[in-house]
């Protein structure tokens, strides 16, 4: 006998379907096509508990294959797939169809602020370059220990929060700041910033909080929460930049 | 089409590709050519840990790691390797911390350990703390601190770059890397790196199963590369099963759950495990607990209505430990299943996890054009590659090990063979293959779905090649994967255009899927015994006498233009442990 699969399953849903038809309103850009964006209404026959990135995979597979959008991990993971969503920004892979309201069509966007080349692609660079400005990993001065170097439990914590970060850019993309200038170095280089001023091995703190206190830094966040809100990992984003902007008054972090 | 030169050229940015890409780059020109940005690889998806006999919470030495990877891998190890991967995991993690990974930690402030399957205390003894983590996301924090310290160093990226073919120039009878061909997704154009060496990192091939806990985007791009010129596929039917996946989705539940003492449990509650692995109970190895759960099963002792899964439950662990031990898997059962773990129990299958076959390379990381002889600037890491460290059966945690160790070594060895190296003579038209694959599927007017075909193999392959196989659901693949093949020939896709055609890569990959396919499932018709990962029903037993060797599988291709794939094999090195008997 083969490994048991879960086929039956198929059979005893039929009785009562899980399915039900959705409507997904895309944003579709395509510049070899047209300058325009315009909006494409897709119906699809789907579970509820199924993933917007579901969605979005049985469109382009059983439909419209030009349909491009970014992915790999599908569950939350790996940051490729941030897309506004009804509107808010979210992961696709992390968003189930039943918590967003299916009764009424489902709006898919690109993330704001960053350009669009096609469809729910964006251009990430700008993105990933304020990441590299804030100087994201450890700096130490001095000889190396032979073992690991030490930490409390306590010192671990101070920035755990931080170390979630995927790079997903759904905090930076929602920021209303971030739309108007996207000279603003944005949330997430804060957050990774913070990673690393809040870490006790860390010794360039201060260098890092120098390059926030530029005229494209920490300041020019007006403290909208719209990031918190939108972090698929739970950060409080917002805290911690009120936390870098603390530590550039005293100084002490 | 632009033609690049570099000294060093890496393909993949996970673990593997971005450890070598640290090396190489502080001795040599390197370009790391890579098809997600960097930290969107699936090394980020793992979870429980990374594998050292630091002995920072018990006793505990690499010549006990060295055993368990051995008896783990049912002795399809080759030893020498395993040594390797134990001796130098120390001073891995102890790098890792160096560059700033945040490690759970002791009351000590030293790095925190746990357990996990078959790592074992003094050759089998009792389970050992040998896992170093950070909560249940230790294969995030690897794969950020090494993106972190790329960007330290200044690394070269060419993101959104897919590598579709390898080129091979023959100098003088001996057959040489001259670069590879990468196609572009933001614009469609194609481009060749000529380069002195080239490291494959290039990860796994867990799409070809429909129930896996592998990203979409893991098709075995490497393997497929480097097969399709004739280069062989070592252990390719050694396919690892995870026992823990979410039911259904196959979205991975970390081993370490069980590690912090989550118990598996069939529709009467009852500890089955007890009964498979007196010892190491529900930590025994992953193929152990994966048959032992469908053995549970067959035997009608499944869950749910359709008796088709099994319980982990963790309701008996405070809810701080799991907070701060595993909060995204928690996380994962409440998002994906409306499930709350402190109160009630995950139903989960076992998911198709990791590749232990791949492309057969030395302990330096050099690739094998045969038994012995190695392809002169070809290097190959991580899930790609086969060195062989995890034999018939990987062990948790000894792929974020193997990663950083032979990713380490792959990329010092390849700067310092492009340093004393001359660039290799590009094959005449080098872009030709890839040129013609393109076309032929833009242009294509064919019938055939790509997602219908996908799904027809990973249907495949889940009711056939999985946890257990005989030599009847074996034919039934190949069969089904040969007609496959044929159909693919006449796929078509709808996005003709050149700008981010992902409908066009996507048939790409299900090309090298098909592919590599057909040699995992040749390769386990051929194998008849019983051996880690791969259960033939009809050959329940190990059988050392006729199949402790690697298998070795080739691309053949007659006179008219039809392949075929031809089996050797290779011996397997053995140092100091006798194969005896697996028991947990
Ligand atoms: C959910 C999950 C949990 C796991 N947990 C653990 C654990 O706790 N401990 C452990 O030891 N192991 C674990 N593993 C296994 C381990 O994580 C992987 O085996 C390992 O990370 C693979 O690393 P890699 O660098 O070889 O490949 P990957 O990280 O998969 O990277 C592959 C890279 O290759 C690139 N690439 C692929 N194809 C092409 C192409 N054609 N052209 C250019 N670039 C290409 C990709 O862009 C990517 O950058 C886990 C695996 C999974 C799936
Ligand atoms: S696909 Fe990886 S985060 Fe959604």
């Amino acid at each position: 006998m083969a490994t048991p699969t879960l086929e039956k399953v198929d059979s005893a849903a039929q009785e009562a379907s899980p399915y039900i038809t959705v409507v997904f309103r895309i944003r579709r850009f395509n510049p070899e096509v047209s300058a325009e964006a315009t909006w494409q209404d897709f119906a699809v026959e789907i579970d509820p508990k199924e993933r917007v990135l579901d969605g979005l995979h049985k469109i382009k597979w059983d439909q419209d294959g030009s349909l491009t959008f970014r992915r790999s991990c599908a569950h939350g993971i790996c940051g490729s797939d941030a897309m506004r969503i009804n509107g808010k920004n979210r992961l696709a892979c992390k968003t189930l169809i039943k918590d967003i309201n299916p009764s009424k069509p489902i709006t898919v966007e690109p993330i704001k602020g960053l350009t669009v080349l096609k469809d729910l692609v964006v251009d990430m660079e700008p993105f990933f370059q304020a990441y590299r400005d804030v100087m994201p990993f450890l700096i130490t001065k001095g000889n190396e220990p032979t073992r690991e170097r030490l930490q409390s439990a306590e010192d671990r914590e101070r920035f755990d929060d931080t170390t979630k970060c995927i790079l997903c850019a759904a905090c930076t993309s929602s920021c209303p700041v971030f739309w108007n200038d996207g000279q603003y170095f944005g949330p997430a280089a804060i957050v990774n910033a913070h990673r690393f001023i809040f870490d006790s091995r860390d010794e360039a703190g201060e260098q890092r909080l120098e390059i926030l206190n530029d005229k494209d830094g920490v300041w020019r966040c007006r403290t909208t929460f719209n990031c918190t809100d939108a972090c698929p990992r739970g950060i409080e984003v917002t805290k911690a930049i009120q936390e870098v902007k603390r530590a550039l008054i005293t100084r002490r972090f | 089409m632009k033609i690049h030169k570099y000294d060093t050229v890496i393909v993949g940015a996970g673990g593997a590709g971005m450890r070598a890409a640290i090396e190489s780059t502080k001795r040599s020109r390197t370009a790391v050519l890579t098809k997600l940005y960097p930290t969107r690889s699936h090394t980020g998806a793992a979870q429980g840990g990374m594998a050292a006999a630091l002995a920072n919470v018990e006793e505990d030495n690499w010549e006990w790691h060295t055993f368990d990877t051995i008896k783990g891998g049912d002795y399809l190890v080759d030893q020498d390797a395993a040594e390797i991967l134990a001796k130098e995991a120390i001073d891995a993690v102890l790098d890792l911390e160096k560059m700033g990974l945040p490690f759970n930690r002791t009351p000590d402030g030293t790095i925190d350990q746990r357990r996990f399957g078959g790592h074992s205390r003094n050759h089998g003894e009792a389970p050992v703390r040998r896992s170093c983590y950070a909560a249940d996301r230790t294969g995030h924090m690897i794969l950020q601190t090494l993106y972190q310290n790329c960007v330290k160093e200044g690394v070269e990226f060419f993101n959104e770059f897919y590598v579709l073919d390898q080129l091979i120039t023959e100098v003088d009878g001996i057959k040489k890397s001259a670069g590879v061909v990468a196609y572009e997704l933001a614009t469609g154009e194609i481009h060749v790196f000529q380069a002195k060496s080239v490291i494959y990192a290039s990860g796994g091939t867990g799409k070809f199963f429909k129930v896996t806990s592998n990203a979409h985007t893991l098709t075995g791009d490497g393997q497929a590369a480097c097969y399709r010129r004739g280069l062989p596929l070592e252990d390719m039917e050694f396919f690892q099963f995870h026992p823990t996946g979410i039911w259904r989705m196959g979205i991975l539940l970390t081993e370490g759950a069980r590690g912090e003492g989550g118990i598996l449990r069939n529709k009467d509650g009852e500890r089955f495990m007890e009964k498979y692995a007196p010892v190491m109970k529900d930590l025994a190895s992953r193929d152990v607990v994966s048959r032992s759960i469908y053995t549970e099963i067959r035997e009608g002792r499944g869950c749910g209505p359709e008796g088709d899964h099994v319980y982990l439950d963790l309701t008996h662990l405070p809810p701080e430990q799991l907070d701060a031990k595993l909060p995204d898997i928690t996380e994962f059962a409440r998002t994906y299943l409306g499930i709350e773990p402190y109160t009630d129990p995950i139903p989960i299958q076992p998911t198709a996890h990791y590749a232990m076959g791949g492309i057969p390379t030395n302990v330096e990381g050099e690739v094998l054009a045969d038994n012995d002889t190695v392809v002169p600037g070809l290097y190959a890491a991580g899930e790609v590659a086969c060195v062989s460290v995890h034999g018939a059966n990987r062990l948790g945690t000894n792929s974020l090990l193997d990663i950083n160790v032979f990713g380490r070594r792959a990329g010092i060895a390849a700067a310092e063979y492009a340093q004393k190296a001359d660039f290799v003579e590009l094959p005449e038209d080098p872009a030709s293959l890839v040129v013609e694959q393109v076309e032929r599927l833009r242009n294509s007017t064919g019938t055939e779905r790509v997602a219908e075909l996908r799904k027809e193999l990973q249907e495949t392959m889940d009711a056939n090649v999985m946890v257990f196989r005989t030599e009847q659901t074996i034919k039934t693949a190949v069969e089904k994967i040969a007609e496959l093949r044929e159909r693919y020939k006449n796929v078509s896709i709808q996005d003709k255009g050149k700008r981010f055609n992902t409908d066009l890569l996507e048939a790409v990959e299900l090309g090298n899927l098909l592919d590599l396919a057909e040699v995992m499932a040749v390769s386990a018709l051929a194998r008849k015994e019983s051996r880690g990962g791969h259960y033939r029903e009809d050959f329940p037993n190990r059988d050392d006498v006729n199949f402790m060797r690697h298998t070795m599988a080739y691309r053949e291709v007659d006179a008219a233009g039809n392949d075929s794939i031809r089996l050797d094999y290779k011996p397997v090195v053995q140092t100091r442990y006798q194969p005896m008997e697996r028991k947990y």
